[in-house]
């Protein structure tokens, strides 16, 4: 097998071009805690409504600098009420789902999270301007799906 | 030309595809319409129906179809004539194939299935599309064997010898396909089947979705592969050159065999019930499967550029003036590999790990895969049907077809250009993919998205309208190339199959002992899914009943 | 042989700056997105 000289160093090119945006997405995730949301948390997807913290959806504010902001998805809305966050704190979304796979994505963040029946997914996220952000599902879920979205409040 | 029957086994696999293009092209046209909010669908048809029979027509029926078409006619050219076996289980093949592909479509039709060609439990179609998908996944099983029976036919009497590239390729892809369809075919008659006709209550919602995506992005390669296969082997005859390379070529093959498949997760990266030590070893295997694209790239370009030298092209880029730009079987293609460009591109942002946050389930991939399975793939299909029909029904391929043929390709490019840019730029925005008509009660940033230039509702009903033009003229091709165009009478009339040489003299035996790249593939699987998998087994939260939401 | 030998001295200057071509437009997409990815 013969590779034309060219041939081996665009190859090396690549390869490397490949190995630098692996290291920079694997340092600034496992080092800086930049993973994408996710989670191995469980819960039984027909007593969401008595499961802590889905029993009290909302937020809840945590410590000093730590919120949590549980939510329900269903089709086709989020149980989730007065949702207001400071700017400039660490926000720690938690979500589940009642019904069907969704998602809760707030425009214009790194908050894109798959929802899935009978898991709970993470995501912490530190808001740096204030304003009203759209929240909207962006897996499809149904009839409903494109009615599917809601509002967060940063001040 | 090959023997009558293997092209009337090929014709009938072309007939269905194009009928699946024509219905599968309809549902799109009509879909940039309502997004565009132009377009109010009667009461007894859904948005979602639509999306649906849009996505399993094209990406599922039309593929698949298209592809067994293209193998048949060019296992029957390379290795000989088909045997009375072969042939049998071909047209059961097909026949079983398209049994499955009807019961999909009817369940789809009757509102029975608005699942999407994803069917994300606990969504819960009607059993039967369950059925109908798997029927589909058999019928190419069938297929397929009937391919690697006359391929080991062939290696029977030729023993030692290297099978021509074009076999070599065609068993590289199909062997791709059958590892692969194990991960959909365990869930669908395991967890879907018995779910939704009730024999069990609940579904296993996370490992049903590891298991599509076992199979999910494989099935891409499944799409690909037959694209490589025409670009490495008739690209350089319509340019009257030898194959680059025959040893990198099939190097390049069996690379796909061995990390296309254990890199399912980074379709779920955003998603809970995988551990990021999971999700990231896949991501490095992805990036794995990025290599043999490079090295086809170099390939291509090679040919190119030996081809054009040869025909007295001088300077850096004085070859690429003497490429036959005006056959169409060419411009297709080469229109095909640069619209890859962006498209690879765009597929490594998606795999690069928390990246994909910025583009899940946006816009962004939806006109990821228009610029790679929608036109590389399907283009290079078209540059193929241009020849590959009259060739099997012994018609010309006229001027005035050839005519229409560049017609054809040039608004594909500036439709799917257009809209798959807005598609992009929208979904970098936000903007949700698999969305009906939809302003978000209004909301501001909703607005914004769809008041660009470019990232309009009306660029991509533009672009969607000259694609669906350019389907039609495509359509029309087809039917007159299999059965108006005059019959090809003298030598020069007759539509050949254009298929390079390979010089194999350099290639080494051990690139087609199967067992080795069998043995590596199913060892990096269970390295990637066996942990994870058996997690999501043993630690599974209580299951989901059915919903039926459309 | 003879073959092998041409295979060698193959001048493939335009398919070097071609990929390259290619890797920048890798890159760059590339780039453009990390840096979204970091502003939000």
């Amino acid at each position: 097998m013969h590779f034309h000289k060219y041939e081996k160093i665009w190859l090396s090119f690549g390869i490397v071009s490949l190995i630098v945006f692996l290291s920079v997405v694997g340092v600034s995730a496992f080092s800086q805690n930049h993973t994408p949301s996710g989670g191995m948390d469980t819960i039984d997807p027909e007593k969401v409504n008595e499961t802590a913290p889905f029993d009290n959806p909302g937020v809840t504010q945590l410590d000093e600098d730590t919120y949590q902001v549980a939510i329900v998805a269903l089709a086709f809305g989020y149980n989730a009420p007065d949702l207001r966050v400071p700017v400039g704190k660490e926000i720690i979304f938690k979500v589940t789902s009642t019904d069907v796979v969704h998602s809760f994505t707030i425009d214009d963040t790194k908050v894109n999270m798959m929802v899935v029946p009978g898991r709970i997914t993470t995501k912490s996220y530190t808001f740096e301007e204030p304003g009203k952000y759209l929240i909207l599902c962006n897996e499809y879920c149904g009839t409903g799906h494109h009615m599917m979205s809601t509002e967060i409040e940063v001040y | 030309m090959i023997a009558q029957p293997e092209r009337k086994i090929a014709l009938w696999h072309l007939g269905v595809a194009y009928t699946a293009f024509l219905i599968g092209t309809l549902m799109g046209v009509l879909q940039v319409f309502i997004r565009n909010d132009a377009l109010q669908l009667p009461a007894w048809l859904d948005y979602y129906q639509i999306l649906t029979a849009h996505g399993v027509l094209l990406a599922l029926i039309y593929t698949t179809f298209f592809i067994f078409a293209f193998f048949i006619t060019g296992m029957s050219k390379s290795l000989g004539s088909f045997g009375p076996k072969v042939r049998l289980f071909s047209w059961i093949g097909l026949w079983v194939t398209l049994l499955g592909t009807v019961m999909a479509t009817v369940m789809i039709v009757a509102g029975e299935a608005s699942v999407l060609y994803t069917f994300y439990a606990p969504l819960k179609a009607n059993g039967f599309y369950y059925v109908g998908l798997a029927l589909v996944i058999v019928g190419t099983w069938i297929s397929s064997f009937a391919l690697v029976g006359h391929y080991m036919v062939w290696r029977r009497n030729n023993k030692g010898q290297l099978s021509p590239l074009f076999a070599f390729m065609t068993i590289t892809t199909i062997v791709l396909w059958i590892i692969a369809c194990l991960g959909v075919v365990a869930t669908v008659l395991f967890q879907y089947i018995p779910w939704a006709f009730g024999w069990t209550d609940t579904i296993n919602v996370e490992l049903s979705r590891s298991l599509f995506w076992y199979f999910g992005h494989p099935l891409v390669y499944f799409w690909l592969l037959p694209a490589y296969i025409a670009w490495y082997t008739i690209v350089p005859k319509l340019l009257g050159v030898k194959v680059f390379s025959d040893s990198l070529a099939r190097l390049a093959f069996v690379l796909f065999i061995l990390f296309s498949i254990p890199v399912g997760f980074h379709h779920q990266l955003t998603e809970p019930g995988i551990s990021n030590f999971w999700k990231f070893l896949q991501v490095v295997l992805t990036f794995m499967v990025i290599v043999p694209s490079l090295m086809t790239a170099f390939s291509m370009f090679a040919t190119f550029e030996i081809s054009g030298r040869k025909k007295g092209g001088t300077g850096l880029f004085g070859w690429f003036k003497k490429l036959p730009w005006r056959d169409v079987r060419f411009t297709s293609i080469f229109i095909a590999m640069a619209f890859f460009i962006p498209g690879g591109a765009g597929g490594i942002i998606n795999a690069s790990f928390q990246l994909n946050e910025v583009v899940h389930n946006t816009l962004w991939i939806v006109g990821h895969f228009h610029i790679t399975v929608g036109t590389p793939v399907a283009m290079t299909f078209m540059g193929l049907t241009f020849w590959l029909i009259p060739y099997l029904t012994g018609r010309r391929f006229t001027k005035r077809m050839q005519r229409l043929g560049f017609v054809q390709i040039i608004t594909w490019s500036i439709g799917m250009l257009l809209m798959s840019t807005a598609q992009h730029v929208l979904g970098l925005m936000g903007a949700p993919r698999r969305t009906a008509y939809s302003g978000y009660n209004d909301h501001p940033s909703a607005m914004e998205w769809f008041d660009g230039i470019i990232s309009n509702h009306v660029t991509m009903a533009i672009g969607g309208t000259i694609l669906f033009l350019s389907a039609m003229i495509l359509m029309y091709i087809v039917i007159m190339t299999m059965f108006v165009s005059p019959k090809a009478e003298t030598p020069e009339q007759m539509v050949e199959f254009p298929l390079a040489e390979s010089d194999m003299s350099n290639t080494p035996k051990w690139l087609e002992n199967w067992w080795i790249w069998i043995g590596i593939a199913a060892a990096l699987i269970i390295i990637a899914y066996a942990i994870p998998l058996t997690h999501m087994i043993q630690h599974a939260p209580p299951g989901s009943k059915g919903f039926i939401t459309w | 042989m003879d073959k092998k030998q041409s295979d060698h001295d193959m001048n493939l200057r335009g398919t070097l700056v071609s990929v390259f071509f290619v890797g920048i437009v890798i890159v760059a997409m590339w780039v453009a997105v990390y840096l979204m990815y970091v502003a939000r």
